[in-house]
């Protein structure tokens, strides 16, 4: 489980799933769940275009996310649920066309689509820190005004906080990270681990700093012991990254209301 | 018209039923649809289809009809969602998200097991995606009946629903089940989705729930003329979709067909853009004197 | 010695076709409590967003006098926020992104501001909520912290958008006795809008009245006249005074007298 092949797996992952913790809190903060849903599936088809045209995937990825991103982030406004609703059937429509004009084999979108962990390239590596480090710096700088914005829409523009250019920075960032994880967990699954354990941590402290940490760890717990158990089971490792993601929120759930009133 | 119709197209048995049941579900859609758009539960509407993908996979491992598991999945998802909680708004979208999170997760456990026990290629992009191509003929008259059920249970809960849609606070007053309402309605839009997965596939779905009624409200007319025009856009791209699909065979050297349910969101999407852009150059003065 | 906090000038402002303010011309000067009465749907709300920045008025400006734009020192406590019940964040930390919750960057909070926003939760009587999650708090428990917020920035100004609505006649007592205190401990001037004017009428230094579109501003005895009311509305208009209070009477010959609050009619 631990042999050399499975090293970058392990690297990869724990990258990744602390990027989404870090992330998640802010998607669930803002409500902003669906684009952080259909964001990805940008990033799908974006993989898919790439292996049409034969590209590196990665330039793919990150285009089609930003795409994705900019079209959700620029018609916040009115029914936004709309606009982001569409963008991701296109873009998933889009992957699916890509797929079937390049004629690629069954496994190959699969892992698209649910991820393929194992896969991962040491080449792959690099890019992934990197990126990851920018966009934690990103979130960083944004730390403040992006809770501002959230628990308080109208007094952070009574602050002077534009709440458009914060938006886009956020969804940028959001589209960043999501064109790194879609490879390693898929597509459809990113999105599990950006919702699950933040929502988790969100219940379980209600000091900001704490949740966000909390999310971070409770994400990387989540992605380890999916590899865990997709490597015992033979079982792919989106499947437990859903399951287990949905689990942490649960749990959270049951327990803070168990202990009556909640922290 | 040879340009545009390329030969055989309606002397083909699978294209005939193609278009009917997508022409059917095109309208189902957009009918309950309307409601999913004014509520702003286009999330909980995508949720459920992607709900659906897990029923859809898992009637292939157990071996039943896809119909059967995107309609039985979409409502366990509605389940699972009212009992997580929808209280408030904020709240439903974690609930939401929870729910399509861990459905996800199924789907992919069940697409796997599918490659693994089936030779057969290509079933998780049938699943996802669709094709209207290979429905069968009891699946048409199945799809029908359980459209028409939909539609009547519809037009039996519309007025509540519309009334607690626009303001429940009002609608509770007056003696309007809110939450039983909002509970049916959820029921709905699961078997809609459900049989939308059928035709443009189950991930698909929420294009024709979503598109054809938004670009419906935007023109801002009356609301049976909404619901007309609606339907009417939904089955337009249904059967242009068909068309250029078909088409699309002879555009390239390789004869490697664009996707039915690709054509068809596109051509949502487009009915939506211009729409869109048929307002906003009708109404610009409005705008102009707004800013 | 007092100075010129803000000063709006000759400011229109049109929305969505319609007029809803006309030439309006008033200042706030340092440590004043100015009361912005009109009945609902006056403009009142439409003013104070106007001050802030968040509309642009079609005509006229805001000016700042001593400051720089987007280093005026003003404090903001709207009519509502909607916060979501789950948001991780304490009342401590909610009333401490008043004074850092705008900047961009990685900067560490100094023991000089938690100090700041314990000395703000105690002037609004609210530091046993300090450690309560801000989701949680009740509508006026939540109207206090939203204050603290405010002054924790030490704005010169502190604008409050109809803090007294919904309250009942001790509460709303006690939150302009709270108003008061805070205006004289913290040296800060306040401007406050509301439909009633007679629970402002012990502590107001100034009165903005706004009706018909138009404001008119100055010390309470001055505007608060028939003939200054009357030429606001742009018909006859009753000022009666009964017990201390102050009653505006509207009317024409047709409908009768209309009193500007239903428990303000006079038959």
């Amino acid at each position: 489980m631990f042999s050399s092949f499975m090293t970058n797996a392990w690297i990869v992952g724990t990258v990744v799933a602390l990027l989404a913790g870090a992330t998640g809190f802010f998607v669930v903060l803002r409500g902003s769940s669906f684009a952080a849903h259909a964001i990805p599936n940008g990033a799908f088809a974006g993989a898919a275009g790439a292996t049409l045209v034969g590209i590196t995937p990665l330039v793919g990825l990150i285009a089609f996310a930003v795409m994705a991103a900019l079209g959700i982030g620029a018609s916040r406004r009115h029914r936004s649920d709309v606009a982001t609703a569409m963008a991701l059937v296109m873009m998933l429509a889009l992957g699916a066309a890509f797929l079937s004009l390049s004629a690629a084999y069954e496994p190959q979108v699969d892992a698209l689509l649910f991820g393929e962990i194992l896969g991962v390239a040491t080449s792959s590596i690099a890019p992934v820190v990197i990126i990851s480090l920018a966009c934690a710096l990103a979130l960083a700088f944004m730390y403040r005004p992006l809770l501002f914005n959230a628990a308080a829409p109208d007094l952070a523009s009574a602050r002077g906080l534009n709440p458009t250019v914060l938006e886009m920075a956020f969804m940028l960032t959001l589209a960043l990270g999501s064109a790194l994880t879609v490879p390693v967990v898929g597509a459809l699954l990113t999105f599990s681990l950006t919702v699950g354990p933040p929502a988790a941590a969100r219940l379980i402290t209600r000091r900001p700093a704490t949740a966000l940490v909390t999310s971070m760890l409770l994400s990387v717990v989540t992605l380890w012991a999916s590899i865990v158990a997709s490597y015992q089971t033979n079982l792919p490792v989106g499947f437990f990254v859903g399951t287990f993601s949905a689990l942490v929120y649960v749990a959270a759930r049951v327990a803070t209301q168990r202990l009556g009133r909640r922290a | 018209m040879h340009w545009f119709l390329e030969p055989g197209l309606w002397s083909n048995d699978a294209v005939r039923t193609g278009v009917g049941v997508g022409g059917v579900v095109a309208i189902v859609s957009a009918l309950v649809g309307l409601f999913t758009v004014m509520r702003g539960q286009s999330f909980a509407g995508h949720a459920l289809a992607d709900v659906a993908t897990a029923g859809g996979a898992g009637s292939g491992v157990l071996g039943f009809s896809p119909l059967a598991g995107f309609v039985v999945g979409a409502l366990v998802g509605a389940g699972a969602m009212e009992a997580i909680g929808v209280e408030r708004v904020r709240q439903r979208d974690v609930a939401t998200g929870v729910v399509l999170g861990g459905a996800t997760g199924l789907s992919a456990l069940f697409l796997y097991l599918i490659t693994l026990n089936s030779s057969s290629t290509g079933s998780t992009q049938l699943i996802l995606f669709g094709s209207l191509f290979i429905v069968s003929k009891a699946t048409f008259f199945v799809a029908a009946v359980l459209s028409a059920v939909v539609c009547l249970a519809l037009a039996w809960l519309g007025r509540p629903l519309l009334f607690a849609s626009l303001s429940p606070d009002a609608a509770n007053a007056r003696g309007v089940a809110v939450t039983r309402v909002a509970l049916l309605y959820t029921v709905l839009m699961a078997v809609t989705v459900g049989l939308s997965a059928i035709v443009i596939g189950s991930v698909l779905s929420t294009a024709l729930l979503i598109g054809p009624p938004a670009a419906a409200l935007r023109l801002g007319r009356s609301l049976s003329a909404t619901f007309t025009t609606a339907a009417a856009f939904g089955v337009a791209a249904v059967a242009l979709g068909v068309v250029v699909s078909y088409d699309s065979y002879y555009w390239w050297p390789s004869h490697r067909a664009l996707p039915v349910s690709f054509c068809v969101v596109t051509l949502v999407v487009v009915e939506l853009i211009a729409v869109n852009v048929v307002r906003r150059v009708t109404t610009r003065r409005i705008v102009e004197t707004r800013e | 010695m007092s100075t010129t906090i803000v000063d709006v000038r000759g400011v229109d402002v049109e929305l969505g076709g319609h007029r809803v303010l006309t030439d309006v011309n008033f200042h706030v000067d340092t440590g004043e409590f100015t009361g912005l009465i009109g009945s609902n749907g006056a403009g009142k709300t439409t003013l104070l967003r106007v001050m802030l920045g968040l509309i642009e008025p079609t005509r006229g400006e805001v000016r700042w006098p001593g400051n720089a734009r987007d280093e005026r020192r003003v404090g903001y406590v709207p009519q509502k926020v909607a916060l979501d019940v789950d948001v991780p964040l304490r009342v401590r930390d909610f009333v401490a992104l008043g004074d850092d919750g705008h900047r961009y960057g990685l900067h560490r909070r100094t023991r000089e501001t938690w100090s700041r926003v314990e000395e703000m939760l105690d002037a609004v009587e609210a530091t046993d909520l300090a450690e309560r999650r801000i989701g949680s708090l009740s509508g006026g428990e939540l109207q206090r912290v939203l204050m603290a917020h405010a002054l924790v920035s030490r704005p010169e100004l502190l604008l409050l958008d109809e803090p007294l609505a919904n309250l009942d006649p001790g509460a709303t007592q006690d939150i302009v006795e709270l108003l008061a205190r805070v205006r004289e401990r913290q040296h800060v001037a306040i401007l406050l809008s509301a439909h009633d004017i007679n629970s402002l009428l012990g502590v107001m230094h100034r009165v903005i009245y706004i009706a018909n579109a138009h404001v008119a501003s100055g010390p309470t005895d001055e505007v608060v006249r028939p003939d200054v009311l009357s030429q606001l509305y742009g018909h006859h208009v009753d000022v009666v005074r009964v017990h201390g209070r102050v009653l505006v009477v509207t009317g024409d010959v047709t409908t009768g007298p209309v009193a500007e609050h239903p428990d303000l009619v006079v038959e």
